[in-house]
């Protein structure tokens, strides 16, 4: 599993693999936004948290059809698909690969773009910590959903559309977070959800996949 | 005789042939019935006025649209598991019109907001729910389409309906946390299980039933073309095989 | 016509919005179903004659 691991980090690392390109779109949104909206440091504040992590989501969704993309196209998939380590394993190593890759440089850049959008002193930790809580099942809701499209040429936009209303509810209780976290109130309901939804995730979703995987390699 | 017997398509087609004229008949008078009393013959509410007549046609639809999902997720399972193709073609036959009648809860549920709150559009819990619910339905119809292989599709779509039931009850909780959070205290709900007197009850019943009428009917009608439409592929394919 | 008062906008455009979607649905799911049962009836009498 950890050959895996590093091998999917490798190929994700080296030009073309699209590392620093969800990096890159986070800073443009966070940009965006404000050109958008007015310059106006109140309002931004407001908006700060959802729009942090709206564009979160967006930078992940980028990378989704990614996942299995280069594995399909050169038979490798087959072979994950009929070796040893059960597909569910493989389908969640492709997972944390993701989140390495996209999912936890995010949470680590997003307090650099909490000052531009002005968010307010006591959000930042509550943002960081709300986005390394909900980052990983952001990777496993994608998996999924790469792995439905994943037999399909232009795939990128049903993707979108598949994977994006799955995103909501973890959107809403972390974007909750960060609001509630930084207006000094109690964040003890939004973060447990948030936990609960990112474990669910992450304990049955790498099932229906691999379920999905192997109906696309018949 | 085992209901599982209907899961063969000669025999659904005969069985839905003759039900067809029955349901479709029983459909168009629960609907005329109800509309036509609720619209026509019912009073105006003391706090909503004429508004509350929308009732007859958003609760229907608004139930409708959560009862095809939840129809769709049944018939999914079977196909899972029992591998019937009537079941999953059903499957595909009701999301048009699922769809469709989130729709229409969706813009009666805004209009009929439109007095009450001043605003065409307004994110409350239950509206909310039912724009991601629209956009569930986007994505399973959309899935459809996009594959070409019928079982591939059959078994992709039923896979995606019930990792969406989850995620669709979730948001169903998320939006409501979510409302709450931003405007504490105002309930800007239609509030459709509000005590509803007898006055409204008797011909809401009716239209309710219509609609649960006019879903069975759509659905037997939808099916049986895509049986068919299935059955051609085949031909077709036949043909090109030569 | 019932007096429907300030509310004859709202009411009347719900009720039109819903029976639109609705007869467009019905109509939609009549047209398909015509036409597939008609291409199958040709692809049917093709494949009879051929094979006979």
């Amino acid at each position: 599993m950890i050959a895996l691991l590093l091998r999917d980090l490798r190929l994700a690392v080296r030009s073309g693999g699209g590392f620093g390109l969800g990096l890159a779109f986070f800073l443009i949104v966070a940009v965006l936004v404000p050109l958008g909206v007015g310059p106006e440091g109140g309002t931004l504040g407001l908006i700060a948290p959802g729009i942090l992590w709206v564009a979160a989501l967006l930078a992940c969704l980028l990378s989704l059809d990614r996942i299995f993309a280069l594995d399909a196209e050169d038979g490798s998939l087959e072979l994950l698909a009929t070796a040893p380590l059960p597909l569910e394993g493989a389908v969640a190593v492709k997972a944390v690969a993701h989140w390495l890759t996209t999912g936890l440089p995010l949470t680590l850049a997003a307090p650099v773009l909490g000052v531009l959008l002005n968010l307010p002193a006591d959000g930042y930790g509550w943002l960081a910590a709300s986005l390394a809580l909900g980052t990983p099942a952001l990777s496993v809701i994608g998996t999924f959903g790469a792995a439905l499209t994943v037999g399909l040429k232009r795939g990128g936009l049903l993707l979108s559309l598949l994977v994006l209303p799955l995103y909501m509810p973890t959107l809403i209780f972390g974007a909750e977070i960060v609001r509630r976290g930084a207006e000094g109130m109690a964040v003890a309901t939004p973060l447990a959800l948030l936990a609960g939804i990112t474990a669910g995730a992450l304990a049955l979703l790498p099932f229906a996949a691999a379920a999905a995987i192997r109906v696309n390699l018949r | 005789m085992s209901l599982w017997e209907y899961a063969n398509p000669k025999k659904f087609m005969q069985t839905s042939a003759w039900v067809l004229p029955w349901v479709t008949g029983l459909a168009v008078l629960a609907l005329l019935g109800g509309l036509v009393w609720g619209f026509f013959f019912t009073p105006d509410d003391y706090k909503q006025g004429a508004t509350v007549k929308i009732i007859y046609l958003h609760v229907p639809a608004a139930m409708m649209a959560i009862n095809a999902w939840a129809m769709m997720l049944v018939t999914s399972l079977i196909w899972l598991i029992r591998r019937h193709h009537v079941s999953a073609l059903a499957a595909r036959a009701a999301a048009p019109i699922g769809l469709t009648f989130t729709l229409i809860a969706l813009a009666t549920g805004a209009i009929w907001g439109q007095p009450m709150w001043g605003t065409w559009w307004a994110w409350d819990p239950r509206l909310t729910a039912f724009l991601i619910l629209f956009l569930f339905y986007l994505g399973y119809i959309a899935l459809w389409e996009a594959i070409e292989d019928p079982d591939t599709a059959a078994d992709l779509t039923s896979v995606l309906c019930l990792v969406g039931s989850v995620f669709a009850v979730l948001s169903r909780y998320a939006v409501n946390f979510w409302n709450q959070g931003l405007h504490q205290g105002a309930s800007l709900s239609l509030d459709k299980e509000e005590n509803v007197s007898d006055v409204y009850w008797l011909p809401l019943l009716l239209c309710i039933a219509g609609f649960v009428l006019l879903f069975v009917t759509l659905v037997l009608l939808r099916t049986r073309t895509e049986i068919r439409a299935r059955r051609l592929k085949a031909l077709i394919a036949r043909e090109r095989l030569g | 016509m019932p007096d429907l008062g300030k509310y004859a906008v709202a009411v009347l455009s719900a009720y039109g919005a819903s029976l639109v979607l609705i007869l467009v649905l019905v109509l939609a799911t009549i047209r398909r179903g015509a036409r597939v049962r008609r291409q199958l009836r040709e692809v049917e009498a093709r494949q009879g004659r051929e094979h006979g």
